[in-house]
């Protein structure tokens, strides 16, 4: 087990490397002068020079890489260009947004998904897996924001339970609270679960229907087990490997989703902050979040490939 | 009363290319300790047979005829009736002993599955049978084995660990489905002799399913040999061995390769024998015989009348399905003598 | 869960080798067109996808209004017998710019692809024919791709570069380029492992002219149903792109630009953020539909009656 983990540690470490040089590299390549953009047009050129100076901005690139990184590993991200503030404080305050909301979704799409995916797979060629299928059909259509957008239009516009967007915050001092704060996440969750559930409710279904075809569940019912029971007890943990690589990969499409959603919603997520900094060009923050992000997915990824290991218990064996 | 009781049973596919019938009113009665054989080429409906005593038919198949075990009637029975009785009072073994046990399940708890679902035992109670039961059949260190996921076990041993749980409950009727066909040779002698030691030790009716004649005729009292879905010739082992009454048993036996035969007078083997022709697909068997046209002894009327079995050497217990007496009355290839056949 | 088989040293016999299932053999057979009409995906995807194709050329000869021409006294009508689909915030007939905005969504969908098809396969057959470093380098830097939201990379992209449609259609195009490598690397892989090219190779054929003659053929089915499929989603993030103001830029119509602009007026009018969410999910859906059913058309198991 343990030669297993070191393994995948050690690709864990390389790729999230590889990804910090990726991203420092693409930014590198932002045309126009940061320090030109931040003091406008008509700025004097000996000012400009003076504030490229300051934000270390005619350093090696090599240099400056290396001291991003080590400045990671202390938890130090620098300071936003647009706020002078440390852009730790400000990525933790907008995480404390994305975060849950990206859960909620999760969680929301795997349930959905489940369910609809084994009762179309029980019904197969019936009017259920058709029905449930079609349904899926429509959900890999529709884009999220405008999934968004017409949830509003019926949740806040015309029954008026929601809010049709904003964020109260999660303590009572802002002005918010946590049920308030759930609730607004509530809408946005369900915009970013209902595409995400429909892709993954079709993995779901082929995969049970893979599993229902194997010699092992003939075994489970000749042993006098109830179609329910082969279902849920043999079936669904064999399905579920499959199901799970996809849930994997998913993610990245879920974070990348939660930016747009978040601006549906004026939610003050991660996503928005990505996007207000690009426009700002605030190379800082939009460096230390496109790697948060990338971070995420990798260590998500990470996660599942040691799913693997409990959910099978063939893997350790051969991957040694 | 006899314990399992099969009068008349048809199984019908329902196919895209329309109804195939794929089992032809079969009839046999198994008494409590008897072994019953059934012996056929692959698709001649043997495995169709046996999914049809426990009810796993696939869904587009139907059937027809009675079957009764200790004189209650079992196809009629709905899905909860069947889950009831299979692994239960009804067991079956199946081929593939490689993909037959769930890949992320211990044994130990696949063992004791049936008994926590039929017994209503306790997870403690069920691990210490299903412990014993392992160790029966044979599974070294069981104690330290129960919590090994089956890809950690030889084929031999997964069909050792097949057996535990398919006796689990103590089931009246064990139908193993080609239980070596898959395995090792000199494995294949092990698992038939546990089979046939515990079935003697519990009194229960065996069904055994095979392609293989020496497997059968060492191994169970009577036999069924079946062709294109129509039990051909039926009778106790010995006897039918002595006299094969049907073209096609004769001719199932002379292709064996023999042992110990005589050189021809120039020195080469003897050619090994064959049955001419194919099996023909189910959906285009003819109304008749379904063996016309490959037997050396097809007239005419064999591809539209369909024989009734005929009784041989004055018992009703061995018959034969010909309507051609000289075919019956032909002798056997000589030499063969029942348990000999190895 | 399935172990590597290996390879069986067999002497290789052309004669003997199974017919390769190309596309052209597929759509050659009898059944095909019949198989097609009757093929409830297939005809639906197709429908729909013709429709998306016909209101884009439509919008070149005719348009209810001029899509461009704002007329501020009948700005955000609800639909009527003048205005089939209502009016904009400036007047505009939305019907109009429904149309046009269908060219968008056909030139993103047919270069994006075509970007990630071209040089996606290309980079697939590379690493498939010549395996070792050179595959493990190709696969390990797409894997890598997949880690960055694809939309992310795309606004990063559009904002570094500019917004507008080429440079949105350029950085959806790079997206596509992993999907198609993997996918092209993985068909192409089979294909090497199968007898017939044992035989070529045997032959003495040198792996370009194996490429050329033996893999792309047989990997082109697989190419078409998932370029389907990236068309879909090139449409989905064009519009994404859009409605965040980075895709397509005023005044040309796009049907996400116009989401973002209902948006702003949902209380008035509600019905402006309805239509173009519709005919973006009914052309994504269209072309979904048209993929699985050529999937299971193109699939040579699946041509057996």
């Amino acid at each position: 087990m343990s030669i297993f983990l070191a393994k995948r540690l050690l690709t864990l470490v390389a790729t999230l490397l590889g990804a910090s040089v990726v991203v420092f590299g693409v930014l590198e390549i932002l045309p126009g002068n940061v320090a030109q953009v931040l003091l406008g047009p008509d700025a004097d050129p000996e000012a400009v020079q003076a504030m490229a100076e300051q934000l270390g901005l005619n350093q090696p690139a090599w240099q400056r890489y290396t001291d991003w990184i080590t400045g990671l590993f202390q938890g130090q991200m620098g300071d936003s260009y647009t706020y002078g503030t440390p852009v730790l404080e400000l990525v933790l305050e907008r995480l404390s947004v994305t975060i849950p909301l990206a859960v909620m979704a999760m969680l929301l799409t795997t349930v959905l998904a489940l369910l609809a995916g084994v009762y179309a797979a029980s019904h197969h060629n019936k009017l259920g897996d058709v029905g449930t299928m079609g349904l899926a059909q429509i959900g890999i259509a529709i884009p999220n924001f405008w999934f968004a957008i017409l949830l509003i239009l019926l949740f806040s516009v015309k029954l008026q339970w929601f809010s049709a967007g904003g964020f109260p915050g999660w303590t009572e001092e802002v002005g918010g609270g946590w049920w308030p704060a759930l609730q607004a996440l509530i809408l946005p969750a369900v915009a970013l679960a209902v595409v995400q559930a429909a892709i993954l409710a079709r993995i779901t279904r082929s995969a049970v229907l893979e599993v229902l075809r194997e010699d092992f569940v003939r075994t489970a019912r000749a042993k006098g087990l109830s179609q329910r029971a082969v279902l849920w007890g043999h079936v669904l943990r064999n399905a579920m490997i499959p199901v799970i690589t996809v849930m994997g990969l998913q993610f990245a499409n879920l974070l990348a989703g939660t930016i747009v959603v978040e601006n549906v919603f004026y939610l003050p997520g991660l996503g928005r902050l990505i996007f207000q900094s690009i426009a700002n060009r605030d190379l800082i923050v939009v460096r230390n979040c496109v790697m948060l992000l990338a971070a995420m997915v990798i260590v998500v990824n990470f996660v599942v490939d040691l799913l693997y290991a409990v959910i099978d218990p063939r893997v350790e064996a051969s991957d040694v | 009363m006899p314990l399992l009781e099969v009068d008349h049973l048809c199984v019908t596919l329902h196919t895209h290319r329309g109804q195939v019938s794929a089992v032809r009113d079969l009839s046999f009665a198994l008494e409590r300790g008897g072994t019953l054989g059934l012996i056929g080429e692959s698709g001649c409906g043997k495995s169709l047979t046996a999914l049809a005593l426990m009810g796993l038919l696939p869904d587009n198949a139907s059937t027809d005829g009675s079957v009764r075990l200790h004189g209650q009637s079992l196809l009629d029975l709905n899905e909860a009736g069947w889950s009831q009785l299979r692994g239960n009072r009804m067991a079956m073994i199946f081929q593939e002993p490689m993909t037959a046990l769930n890949p992320v399940h211990p044994i130990g708890r696949q063992v004791a599955e049936p008994l926590r679902r039929h017994q209503g035992l306790g997870a403690r109670s069920a691990q210490a049978e299903a412990l014993s039961l392992l160790e029966r059949v044979g599974i070294p260190q069981a104690a330290r084995r129960l919590g090994d996921y089956p890809h950690q076990f030889s084929g031999g041993q997964r069909q050792r660990i097949m057996i535990a749980m398919a006796l689990a409950c103590q089931p009246d009727v064990l139908i193993a489905d080609e239980p070596t066909t898959a395995l090792d040779v000199t494995v294949q002698q092990q698992i038939l002799d546990l089979i046939a030691d515990l079935v003697d030790e519990r009194g229960m009716g065996l069904i055994l399913i095979s392609h293989d004649l020496g497997v059968i005729s060492q191994n169970v009292d009577q036999m069924l040999v079946m062709y294109g879905g129509s039990v051909v010739e039926s009778g106790p082992t010995e006897t039918l061995f002595r006299h094969m009454a049907h073209p096609y048993t004769r001719g199932l036996l002379a292709a064996r390769p023999q042992l110990g035969a005589a050189r021809l007078p120039d020195g080469r083997m003897p050619p090994l024998q064959t049955i001419a022709g194919t099996v023909p697909e189910l959906a285009d068997l003819p109304p008749g015989c379904a063996f016309s046209g490959r037997c050396s002894y097809t007239q005419p009327q064999c591809r539209s009348q369909r024989p009734v079995p005929v009784p041989q050497d004055g018992s009703d217990r061995h018959w034969a399905r010909c309507l051609r007496p000289e075919a019956m009355a032909a002798l056997p290839p000589s030499g063969m003598v029942a348990g000999s056949a190895a | 869960m399935s172990e590597p088989t290996a390879v069986p040293p067999v002497a290789p016999h052309p004669a003997q080798a199974t017919a390769p299932a190309t596309v052209s053999a597929a759509t050659a057979s009898p059944g095909f067109w019949q198989r097609a009409r009757r093929h409830p995906s297939f005809v639906a995807g197709a429908t729909l996808t013709a429709l998306l194709i016909a209101c884009a050329l439509l919008s070149f000869v005719w348009t209810p209004w001029d899509p461009y021409a704002m007329d501020l006294d009948t700005k955000l009508q609800a639909p009527d017998a003048r205005h089939w689909l209502g009016t904009d915030a400036y007047g505009r007939d939305v019907a109009s710019l429904l149309l046009v905005g269908a060219r968008n969504s056909i030139w993103v969908g047919v270069i994006a692809v075509g970007i990630g098809l071209t040089i996606g396969t290309l980079l697939g057959l590379l690493a498939s024919a010549r395996r070792g470093w050179t595959e493990e380098a190709i696969m390990r830097l797409s894997d890598f791709t997949f880690a960055f939201p694809a939309i992310l990379s795309a606004i990063m992209l559009t904002a570094v570069f500019g917004a507008g449609i080429v440079n949105s259609i350029i950085a959806i195009g790079i997206f596509n380029i992993p999907t198609f490598a993997r996918i092209t690397r993985a068909s192409a892989n089979a294909v090497w492992a199968r007898e017939y090219v044992l035989a070529a190779r045997a032959c003495g054929k040198n792996r370009w002219q194996i490429t050329r003659q033996h893999v792309l053929p047989n990997i082109l089915s697989v190419l078409v149903v998932q370029a389907t499929i990236q068309f879909a989603i090139a449409i989905l993030a064009e519009a994404a792109l859009s409605y965040l103001g980075l895709g397509t830029q005023p005044p040309m119509p796009s049907w996400g630009r116009m989401l973002s602009e209902a948006q702003t007026l949902m209380f008035q009018a509600p019905m402006l953020a309805v239509f173009p969410g519709v005919a973006i999910a009914l052309s994504v859906l269209g072309l979904n539909l048209l993929g699985d059913g050529l999937r299971d058309l193109l699939d040579p198991r699946l041509r057996r009656r």
